[in-house]
């Protein structure tokens, strides 16, 4: 399925990597402001449907190279990862661990594992959609 | 040490793969080496133990659920893995060269060395759970040696049985160990054993000891459960040999032993162990006696011996109960040799009915003098280990406390059977007229002899000096059965007695029956087969009918695949039993005040009073489906009216793209047809209004309700100090309450597979003719 409208297929092209991005930035941002994991995720997914409603399954695979159930699986495993520290340092298993860095200019670079654990939230969600909607959209063609 | 002694037999069983390729066909000598040297490691365990020490050997498992792998040695768990250990290693041995060129020998090696291992865990355990954890992975190793010829349906089923009922079996244990803990207030062995706590006097005690008797006569082919064993008999003869007459069916037996001085003196449970004790050895001497497969007599010889040793632990007395660890020694030795033999027979012959075979003698001599040595050992002769133990316990069982005349005579007549199936081992097969067999029959090798020889020449060495083994290792194993110390007193000859004189009789009637075997078998037969048909096995059966046929009606009515009635059900119950509570709780309470909205707070309960209204009424579905999106977003909108911006944020994203996923799903449902009668239409809605105020009513009760104080304040309080965080829903998600989150996602990722699965596999179907 693929759609003829001009106007969808030229403001897809242009919004596409504008909600990709948005979708980044929220995941960054969610822990201090609104956003976070999930709604990246649920951000970048509908970016990926609103392409593939215009260019078809075919060339979203092609978009995301890696079939959707991969990207579950890399979230799980990033999710998965962040509990990584807390055991190597002994403590209960899903402790935090944070670490700072100074940027220039009174800014810090806060770094956790609460952030690898919600990149893994954004790819799961973001493959979980993109399995449920490429499949669907094979299914009809 | 000990730790690492229970557990090799689970690693080497991972480095069998590798260790197959290395050594070929002698892989069987090869990790007989495990075994062989746990034997050596256990008998330098017997000095301490004779001296009447007990070792106790502790190792953390799961501390935080008082649950342990401490490991207990004494005398009746020592003679169990010197058995284990020792057989096994012959064992092993044995199987390289009976399953020769098997396509699946690592296979059989694997799970051979895993029920080893559960075996020695089984009886080394001092802790409840541990020990329950083994008794269960023998059942389920042994599932997989019954039915290790996969391909045969007989062996698949009979695999399944033995499953079913040593599985169900041990449920049932559990249940009488975790009572017998509550009881106790301890899950260790040497505790309960040590304390002097009246256990027959609490009030579970009857309930304990049911359920552990259930789980230990499942496990040890008592009547009646007793018509798993002889159908276990489709195993590979390595595995009968092994499993299912020295070590795994013993493994009740062991059970009843070792609780046995904290259980005894009771009426319930010596009387249960003498009843089904004494009935199950005459009905597996009876049928021992009227089988043709040489396998077959074997394992119904194994069910009497169970019971014998059931009923001399029931009898209780200090004298029956080394009869018991005698008879336990004995049968062991002579069993496991002849089950070997056995399969060397059918081996070397290609069939396993005895009727068959005659003569062999001639073609395989050493078959037929080992099979001869250790069937005077079952025939309970002198100078044979069997019959110290056989006239222990007719001696024993004539000074029984209780029902003394009443045992004894069961006892005889099942003597008598014995005989004559310790004929129809040896003599038939190999004596009298030469028969023409499937094969040309050849000796056997020699690594399916040597285990045979050394465990009957044990036999036949015990027998002669008795109070050898007694003195090393069976005088603790008594005292640890008894409960206080024990000097036993063994010896060959004991005088021209009642006990000889039974023997005696026993030996010339039984020699008569095995002569007159030929005309009375067929007959034996036919009433055997008329039988069956109200046995326990037709039992077992109905039961298994009925389980399916109770399936069958509960899935026709509960998960019938209409979508409708699932839906209607789980709301019924949902708000059925939300409604009682609420209003048993706290009643009915409607007070509004609209005072303070705004009117756009108005507008958005319109919009959303509209749109749900519309999605009822409309008859396109497409319609439906997006007024159902308006009903998400004006949600959504609330949720941003009360400053909820992530929550607001989710829900419209997430309303967007369920509106996508319904679009996609629509095109391919039919088109809109109304299926359902006016009546369940009316009655539909009135499930619908009833949940909506259901609903409603809890929302407005949930506002004035506070049971406790809210958590939110301290995640408020805490969300930047402990997670450095400021969205608190944020932190919530993915700190505070990360391991919801992280099951959270792994249920998403199940549901793709699941989507992902039904549209491929619904595809592929179509794509077939």
């Amino acid at each position: 399925m693929r759609s003829s409208s001009l106007i969808l297929n030229t403001a897809a092209l242009a919004i596409v990597p504008l909600q990709l991005m948005f979708s980044v930035f929220l995941l960054l941002r969610g822990h201090d402001e609104p956003g976070g994991g999930f709604i990246g995720g649920l951000v970048a997914a509908s970016a990926f449907v609103l392409y593939a409603f215009s260019f078809g399954a075919r060339s979203t695979l092609r978009l995301l190279r890696v079939s959707p159930r991969d990207i579950l699986a890399a979230g799980l495993l990033f999710a998965l990862a962040s509990t990584i520290p807390a055991l190597l340092s002994g403590q209960p298993l899903l402790t935090a661990h944070w670490w700072q860095f100074p940027l220039p200019g009174e800014s810090y670079l806060k770094l956790s594992t609460v952030l690898i654990f919600d990149i893994g939230v954004y790819l799961t969600v973001l493959g979980t959609l993109m399995t449920f909607v490429i499949s669907l959209m094979e299914a009809r063609e | 040490m000990m730790l690492l002694a229970v557990l090799s037999g689970f690693l080497l069983a991972f480095a069998v793969p590798a260790l197959r390729r290395l050594a070929g066909q002698r892989i069987g000598w090869l990790l007989a080496l495990l075994p062989a040297s746990l034997t050596v490691y256990f008998a330098s365990l017997i000095p301490s133990i004779s001296d009447g020490q007990t070792l106790l050997l502790k190792n953390q498992w799961m501390p935080g659920l008082g649950i342990s792998l401490d490991f207990m040695v004494d005398g009746l768990s020592l003679v169990f893995a010197l058995l284990i250990s020792g057989i096994g290693t012959f064992i092993l041995i044995y199987a390289g060269s009976y399953l020769k060129g098997h396509r699946d020998l690592g296979r059989f090696y694997v799970i051979m060395l895993s029920f080893m291992a559960s075996m020695l865990g089984l009886v080394l355990s001092d802790n409840l759970i541990a020990f329950f954890v083994f008794w269960e992975l023998t059942s389920i190793t042994s599932y997989m040696l019954i039915g290790f010829n996969h391909e045969d349906e007989e062996a698949r089923r009979c695999a399944l049985q033995g499953l079913f009922i040593t599985a169900g079996g041990g449920l049932v244990l559990m249940a009488g160990l975790i009572l017998l803990g509550f009881i106790t207030g301890s899950y260790s062995f040497t505790e309960i054993l040590a304390s002097d706590l009246q256990i027959h006097e609490h009030g579970f005690y009857t309930a304990a000891t049911v359920c552990i008797l259930i789980g230990a006569f499942t496990k040890s082919a008592q009547v009646p459960f007793h018509f798993w064993l002889p159908n276990a008999m489709a195993a590979p003869t390595p595995v009968s040999a092994y499993l299912h007459s020295a070590t795994m069916v013993k493994a009740g037996i062991y059970l009843l032993a070792r609780l046995n001085p904290s259980m005894s003196g009771d009426a319930l449970w010596s009387g249960s162990l003498m009843l089904f004790g004494a009935a199950t050895m005459l009905t597996g001497a009876y049928l021992a006696f009227s089988s043709t497969g040489i396998k077959k007599v074997l394992a119904y010889s194994t069910v009497m011996a169970l019971g014998t040793l059931t009923m001399l632990i029931g009898v209780g007395t200090e004298l029956a109960l080394t009869a018991f660890i005698c008879f336990l020694l004995a049968h062991s030795l002579y069993k496991g040799s002849l089950f070997m033999l056995a399969g060397a027979l059918d081996h070397e012959t290609g069939t396993k009915d005895i009727t068959k075979m005659g003569g062999l003698r001639k073609s395989m001599p050493l078959t037929a003098a080992i099979t001869c040595l250790a069937a005077l050992s079952l025939a309970g002769l002198p100078p044979l280990f069997g019959f110290v133990a056989k006239e222990l316990m007719l001696e024993s069982l004539l000074k029984a406390p209780l029902w003394s005349t009443g045992l004894l005579v069961m006892a005889v007549a099942s003597a008598i059977l014995v005989v004559a199936v310790a004929g129809l081992v040896a003599i038939k097969p190999f004596f009298g007229e030469v028969r023409r067999t499937p094969k040309q029959p050849h000796e056997a090798p020699f690594a399916m002899l040597v285990g045979p020889a050394v465990l009957s020449l044990l036999a036949l060495i015990f027998g002669v000096v008795p109070f050898v083994p007694a003195s090393v290792v069976l005088d603790a194993a008594v005292s640890s059965v008894y409960g206080s110390s024990v000097q036993t007193a063994l010896a060959l000859w004991h005088g021209v007695n009642v006990p000889l004189m039974l023997s005696g009789a026993s030996l010339l009637i039984g020699s008569l029956l095995f002569y007159k075997w030929g005309r009375l078998q067929p007959n034996l037969y036919a009433i055997n087969t008329a039988g069956s048909r109200v046995g326990p096995e037709a039992g077992y059966f109905r039961f298994m009918l009925g389980i399916t046929q109770v399936a069958d009606w509960q899935t026709r009515l509960l998960q019938n695949g209409v979508l409708g009635i699932y839906l209607l059900i789980l709301v019924l119950v949902t708000f059925g039993l939300t409604g009682y509570t609420l209003l048993t709780r706290h009643g009915f309470e409607l007070d509004f005040d609209f005072s303070d909205g705004y009117f756009y707070e108005f507008g958005i309960a319109l919009l959303l009073v509209a749109s749900t209204l519309f999605a009822c009424a409309t008859k396109s579905r497409l319609g439906s489906v997006a007024s159902v999106g308006v009903t998400g977003f004006g949600v959504a909108l609330t949720f941003i009216h009360f400053s909820a911006p992530d929550l607001g944020i989710t829900q419209l994203l997430v309303e967007t793209l369920t509106v996508i996923l319904l679009v996609l799903v629509l095109f391919k449902l039919p088109s809109f047809v109304n299926l359902s009668s006016p009546w369940e239409r009316y009655r539909d809605l009135a499930v619908a209004v009833f949940a909506g105020i259901v609903m409603t009513l809890l929302i407005l009760a949930a506002m004035d309700i506070r049971y406790f104080d809210s958590i939110s304040s301290y995640y408020i309080e805490n969300s930047s100090e402990l997670a450095y965080g400021k969205n608190i829903v944020n932190v919530i998600l993915v700190d505070f309450r990360q391991l919801d989150t992280l099951g959270e996602i792994f249920v998403l990722g199940l549901a793709a597979i699941g989507v992902y699965s039904m549209i491929k596999l619904r595809a592929e179907d179509q794509k077939r003719p």
